[in-house]
């Protein structure tokens, strides 16, 4: 990516955090794709976190794009969580039947780290509480 | 006038002679004026013998009477309906929390209007192109009261109404911390579409300043929900867990339970629990809690 930073990508000892600072466009929400899983492999990364906290509007392109990453990061062994969606973002989606599949949420970033470091790592813990 | 023939006479020949269509009314409003303890007695027995305003007792009712009577007369010789509508406006502020209903005033008025008429047939009945007249300069004045005092009463019901809802909005959801991380909002009376929004807007918003990881809706005191309001529901709760914090409903009614089946809401993402009690038993096991009873109690 050219210009200031769409989005940043921290590591963060086994863990990726990105940050997308601004809306993106369907081609900018590929190359962020890319970029982070492309990342997870380099550095071996078992958790990510992708705080969206920033956007005040989330197409579906965008919530699904975000569920492919979750789903791809997966399979390359890391657990995905997604977190600081804001509450009118969180409405307008589900009002227009949009959501992050089964992939995870929490409320902030400490939250979503928190979600990630939690014992037992990689089940998702609303699996883990039905289970419970 | 003219084919009128002898037999007709007697009464009144000399108002025949002088009755140009600007005078009618005059003349009207003082045989009003002139009669008006009989006319209104006879008005007040009208409506004692129909039973409307039984919330009031027989003095306020003469009072009343009298002042409506007077106000009306007025209208009827002015022909402006400012004055009667602001003391139509006055007198619902006064009546309303007594229960009076709508059509307890819309029937007073229109007995007055009747008391009235009668005794207008009765003064004209040898004359009856000239009643037709009086009748002609009458009625419209009378409806347009009967209408004035109508729509007074009910603008009046209606800024109480709003009044109401605006007060009940104001109280009716709060969100409220009970332990770190855990929220409960219980709600109280009807849910229609304007308090589910705002609900959502609240719990929504709730999560975020108190950091909540659980939350409870109690609808115990919710006595209906109608389709749109519950699909609502499980958007909110679906927004709830965007946001990283789940939702348990507790306090469902039979009644509730049966509408939501009935009209198919998909519920199995919800989480609901009989009773409140056992909604924060819940949410404290999802947090970690643990709540033990301490001594002195005798059963531990």
């Amino acid at each position: 990516m050219t210009g200031p930073k769409l989005v940043s990508i921290l590591r963060q000892g086994s863990w990726l955090i990105a940050s997308i600072h601004t809306a993106l466009d369907d081609t900018q929400m590929l190359m962020f794709q890319h970029d982070l899983i492309d990342q997870i492999g380099r550095y071996r990364s078992r958790g990510v976190v992708i705080d969206v906290a920033a956007l005040d509007v989330l197409d579906s392109f965008g919530a699904r794009t975000l569920r492919t990453i979750a789903e791809m990061a997966r399979l390359r062994g890391a657990e995905t969580v997604i977190v600081g969606i804001q509450p009118d973002v969180a409405f307008a989606m589900v009002s227009l039947g949009m959501d992050t599949g089964t992939v995870p949420t929490a409320l902030d970033l400490e939250e979503g780290l928190e979600y990630l470091g939690r014992p037992g790592g990689a089940r998702s813990a609303r699996h883990g509480r039905a289970a419970g | 006038m003219t084919e009128h023939t002898d037999e007709m006479q007697p009464a009144g020949s000399a108002e025949l002679t002088s009755t140009a269509e600007d005078q009618l009314l005059p003349q009207l409003v003082a045989h009003l004026r002139e009669h008006r303890t009989k006319l209104r007695q006879e008005w007040a027995g009208r409506i004692q013998d129909s039973g409307l305003l039984h919330a009031m007792t027989p003095q306020e009712m003469a009072a009343e009477t009298t002042s409506v009577y007077d106000n009306y007369v007025e209208v009827l010789e002015t022909g402006s309906v400012e004055a009667l509508q602001r003391y139509a406006r006055d007198l619902s502020e006064r009546i309303i929390p007594r229960g009076v209903e709508t059509h307890e005033v819309v029937g007073i008025v229109l007995l007055l209007r009747d008391v009235l008429a009668r005794s207008l047939f009765e003064k004209y009945q040898r004359d009856f192109g000239l009643l037709n007249r009086v009748l002609d300069a009458y009625e419209p004045a009378a409806n347009r009261i009967a209408n004035t005092v109508a729509v007074s009463f009910v603008d009046e019901r209606e800024r109480v109404i709003r009044q109401q809802q605006d007060s009940i909005r104001e109280l009716s959801t709060p969100v409220l911390p009970v332990r770190e991380r855990l929220l409960i909002l219980p709600m109280i009376g009807v849910l229609d579409s304007e308090r589910a929004r705002q609900l959502t807007e609240q719990l929504l918003t709730g999560i975020r300043t108190h950091r909540a990881k659980v939350v409870v809706i109690d609808i115990t005191g919710v006595p209906a929900v109608d389709e749109a309001v519950a699909n609502h529901l499980v958007r909110t709760v679906d927004a709830s867990r965007l946001m990283g914090a789940s939702v348990i409903i507790t306090g469902l009614s039979p009644d509730i339970a049966q509408t939501l089946v009935t009209i198919g809401v998909d519920l199995s993402k919800m989480d609901t629990i009989g009773d409140l009690q056992g909604g924060l038993e819940e949410a404290e096991r999802l947090l970690g809690y643990s709540v033990t009873r301490g001594d002195g109690t005798g059963t531990m």
